[in-house]
């Protein structure tokens, strides 16, 4: 829609501005409460916030524990994302430019994981692994996290091949250059945007994933549990401090992703 | 040049056809197989067995089905994850058609902009959307210690947290993007000629909006429903954050399998169901988007 | 059909492309049907017809992007059914150019010398003077999107040609363009023929261009080949109705050829000829720029009354909409001076008549336009 949709329905426009406005507070308001919580001079996170200070992220600093959760929290995403784009990518391909017989069936079957809720998908895998006799581990959580959010990848860089004029692939494979060739000089280079910003959204979701993690992770914890397990004890502004940074990180990438995916 | 009998030859299959797509979409499909879809086929069969003194017994039966719709305890869990998820879906699609619509009003870099405050809660942790609600609804929180600062009460609001309208509120407020985005993609496939040519006949703008818009504008709402739906039902990170004992749902009663309880097999039946709960709703949703087509 | 042409003295000439009763399929649907088509080295052969004809099936046929259902595709004397696009010395320029939207002029033109892993130098010097020769010499860092339809077509044409290919390929090469610049890429690809000596097998919808451009046209209707020809055998020979109708426009006459050979007609006056077998029903195809107005000269075989119902201008001529007694329609296409003359206006009837060697008989069962 342009601006002759703007300027035709001024009076649709009007009420919609109003709610619009309310959602937006309603989206960010509660953003905005974290943000300013993570800098309360006082332990107890009451109305109104009566001192500032900066020593919550200070302790952070100090937090061993939490570190460590987020060492493994970038671990487990920057496996996630190469073996999402790497699976995610020639099958989206696939799908998209070879009229197979039950091509229809098998994007279902990647799609699954997507409606199906975590705690599910989680809970599958945690029973094979069982069965097969594997231990838990960050690796299980890797695993977990690839089924879950390869459809991502499939659906984004799908969506992309679908709005890409195949007559240059033909164009390609008409002055000599072979179909792996192709899909390297060409598909792939113009499924840049899609891919960037695929993976920046796979990893921010593995970096925050709460319920596959849950089922799947042994011994060791990843940022999200070991908010969780803090949270155990109450909401303190420790927990409002890393939720600001993740959100500050959350901002970044997508700011990239939208960036790449302009072209 | 000579050509003869070059027609009577068959043309071979082209293996170099099926060489490429098992090329590409092997590795995948094997993984899907797998981690897809042999994990749902082991769960289903788990279903059928049973447990007696914490041990799993490999014995085909309906048993733990049976338990499910006899107890109205696990009933009133089910109706209670039924009952959220639809409010919960309701909330979202309105709030969030209303939010893509008034976003879609927009033209150039004020658009952009909205859209991507629209797009950023997308980004940032689930767990994070829903625990911020502790911090406003709790005894202590934004709304209780504003209330009394203010000296409009003297004892904090109880009803605020620890029940359904406390998941239902954390809910919401996360699945309204889910909802946003794919509507908003849909209203901007829209050509504006074809509102024009609505305004042009002398349809009014609400009228426009209820025969035009909105149902162009399905194919986004659909998915966007369907989405919400199914992943509520099954969420376990609100009702345990914010639950309390009468917001208990569904997935917290199939950890409780899992982990204290020990009923594998109960459990992955209680799995299967909400399984065949997203089926069903996926299943409906595809209807309607064939009628709409 | 190919026997035709194999009779024709020219036929000595070497067959760059030939296509051996080939068949092609998508579902239920024939695209093409028991197709036979030779295209001679250096010739420029346009493929024309109707969308859905199967023109650019046989394109894509010889390009490699499809393979036959039944049938034999040769190029240069080699078997190529089944051989991918890659392993022929064929290119193409496609309908809306696929230009690389990824990569600069001079890297869509280099693409295939970059395939081919040739030195970069040797590489970068025949894509300067591939570029110097199509004009864009000073567009060489520029992406496609940044330039026009012609500039584009012009890249196409240079991508396609810098790996020396023994035919070319164009498929629709002129429909994105403009009236005006379409007339002028018309002899510029004509021109470049004649320059680079290549084979050249066009695709178009478009008879003006194809008549413009081409040393023969192959008029497809409904996946086979209805004619071919020279564009003059074409538009003054043509084969069947379909051909006389699709290209130049026709108006159709239906008669009856009689025993003692005079050939009857409602409503019109027939001069005796010998033609088709007597006693059958024909039909008499003349053009609308063919019919004259007044009192007929010698040799006229058509005589007929026709009511005026609509008068178009046409700028240089003016077209005549008439009727028949018995409804018929016909259009004429006059001179100005010569319709003012006769004092035309709607409803009023007038007389028209049309030369011997301006109308051609067809049969009235066989040259049918075959419904599909």
């Amino acid at each position: 829609m342009n601006d002759e949709l703007a300027r035709w329905s001024r009076g649709l426009r009007r009420s919609s501005q109003l709610l619009g406005v309310a959602i937006f507070f309603f989206l960010y308001a509660p953003i905005a409460l974290l943000v300013a919580y993570s800098f309360s001079g006082s332990r107890s996170l009451t109305f109104p916030i009566r001192s500032f200070t900066f020593s919550w992220y200070v302790s952070l600093a100090d937090n061993a524990e939490l570190l460590h959760s987020i060492l493994n929290s970038l671990s487990v995403a920057a496996a996630v994302v190469p073996l999402t784009l790497i699976l995610g990518v020639p099958a989206a391909y696939a799908l998209s430019r070879f009229a197979f017989i039950g091509s229809g069936t098998v994007n279902h079957i990647f799609t699954l994981p997507l409606m199906i809720p975590g705690i599910i998908t989680g809970l599958s895998i945690l029973l094979l692994l069982k069965s097969l006799g594997i231990g838990l581990s960050l690796w299980a959580v890797v695993l977990g996290h690839t089924v879950a959010w390869l459809p991502v990848v499939v659906g984004q860089v799908a969506a992309r091949l679908r709005r890409m004029d195949r007559y240059v692939e033909e164009a390609s494979l008409d002055l000599g250059a072979g179909y792996a060739e192709t899909f390297l000089r060409v598909v792939l280079p113009n499924l840049k945007g899609a891919i960037i910003g695929s993976a920046l959204l796979v990893f921010t979701l593995s970096f925050d994933e709460v319920a596959i993690t849950f089922l799947l992770t042994g011994t060791e914890n990843t940022l999200p549990m070991q908010i969780w397990a803090m949270l155990r004890r109450g909401v303190t502004p420790e927990i409002c401090a890393v939720a600001t940074l993740t959100v500050v990180m959350s901002g970044i990438l997508i700011a990239v992703g939208v960036r790449a995916d302009k072209d | 040049m000579i050509l003869t009998e070059l027609s009577s030859r068959k043309p071979a299959i082209d293996w170099s056809w099926h060489l490429r797509l098992v090329a590409f979409l092997g590795p995948a499909a094997l993984y899907a197989l797998v981690f897809i879809l042999v994990p749902y086929a082991n769960l289903l069969i788990y279903s059928f067995w049973k447990t007696d003194n914490y041990t799993i017994v490999r014995d085909f039966n309906l048993g733990n089905f049976a338990r499910v719709f006899e107890s109205p305890v696990y009933l009133s869990v089910i109706a209670n994850s039924l009952l959220v998820a639809s409010i919960v879906t309701i909330c979202a699609v309105v709030l969030g058609y209303a939010l893509a619509l008034y976003v879609a009003f927009f033209t150039g870099m004020r658009r952009k902009f909205l859209y991507f405050l629209m797009v950023i809660p997308l980004w940032t942790s689930f767990l994070l959307r829903a625990f911020i609600w502790r911090l406003i609804l709790g005894r202590e929180g934004v709304i209780n210690s504003g209330l009394a600062w203010f000296g409009f009460t003297d004892e904090p609001l109880s009803v605020l947290l620890f029940n359904r309208f406390s998941v239902c509120v954390a809910l919401t407020y996360v699945f309204i993007p889910f909802v946003a985005i794919p509507v908003y993609a849909a209203l901007e496939k829209i050509p504006p000629a074809t509102l024009e040519a609505s305004m042009d006949l002398g349809a009014s703008p609400f009228y426009t909006l209820r025969r035009i818009i909105l149902p162009l504008s399905l194919p986004g709402i659909i998915p966007g429903a369907i989405f919400t739906f199914c992943l509520s039902f099954g969420d376990f990170v609100a009702p345990s954050l914010l639950g309390g004992p009468s917001g208990i749902m569904i997935s917290s009663v199939i950890i409780n399998q899992f982990g204290s309880a020990f009923d594998w097999p109960f459990g992955s039946a209680l799995a299967i169901f909400v399984i065949v709960v997203v089926g069903i709703a996926v299943a409906l949703a595809r209807l309607l988007e064939r009628r709409y087509e | 059909m190919l026997s035709k042409v194999r009779d024709k003295p020219e036929c000595t000439d070497e067959v760059q492309v030939r296509l051996d009763r080939v068949s092609k399929h998508y579902g239920n649907a024939a695209a093409l049907t028991d197709l036979s088509l030779d295209v001679r080295r250096g010739e420029f052969l346009t493929l024309l017809g109707p969308s859905g004809c199967g023109k650019t099936t046989t394109l894509r046929l010889i390009g490699g992007f499809e393979v036959p259902d039944r049938g034999a595709v040769a190029i240069g004397g080699r078997d190529v059914t089944g051989v991918p696009p890659f392993q022929r010395n064929v290119n193409t320029v496609f309908q809306n150019y696929a230009l690389f939207p990824h990569l600069t002029v001079f890297e869509n033109v280099a693409y295939a010398l970059r395939v081919k892993r040739l030195p970069g130098a040797q590489a970068s010097e025949r894509v300067t003077s591939m570029l110097d020769r199509m004009g864009l010499a000073d567009k060489a860092g520029r992406y496609p999107r940044e330039l026009s339809g012609g500039q584009m077509q012009r890249v196409a044409l240079g991508r396609a040609l810098i790996n020396e290919p023994t035919v070319l390929l164009l498929d629709e090469p002129l429909s994105a363009l403009d009236a005006k610049l379409r007339r002028t890429m018309q002899l510029e690809l004509r021109r470049m023929h004649a320059e680079l000596g290549l084979t050249f097998v066009c695709v178009t919808h478009d008879q003006e261009e194809a008549l413009a451009m081409s040393d023969r046209i192959a008029v497809l209707d409904a996946g086979r080949i209805a004619q071919i020809g020279t564009p003059q055998e074409i538009f003054d020979r043509p084969a069947n109705r379909f051909v006389a109708d699709f290209i130049g426009g026709c108006n159709f006459i239906p008669a009856i050829s009689r025993s003692d050979g005079t050939i009857i007609m409602p409503e019109c006056k027939v001069s005796p000829q010998t033609g088709p077998e007597a006693g059958r029903g024909i039909v008499l195809a003349v053009r609308p720029h063919s019919l004259r107005l007044g009192t007929p000269e010698e040799g006229a075989i058509i005589e007929l009354a026709a009511r005026v119902s609509d008068i178009v201008y046409l700028g240089t001529a003016v077209r005549l909409v008439l009727s028949l007694a018995d409804g018929l329609g016909l259009t004429a296409e006059l001179g100005k001076d010569a319709v003012e003359k006769s004092g035309a206006k709607p409803g009023v009837v007038l007389r028209l008549w049309a030369r011997a060697q301006d109308v051609i008989v067809f049969d009235a069962a066989r040259s049918g336009h075959d419904p599909h």
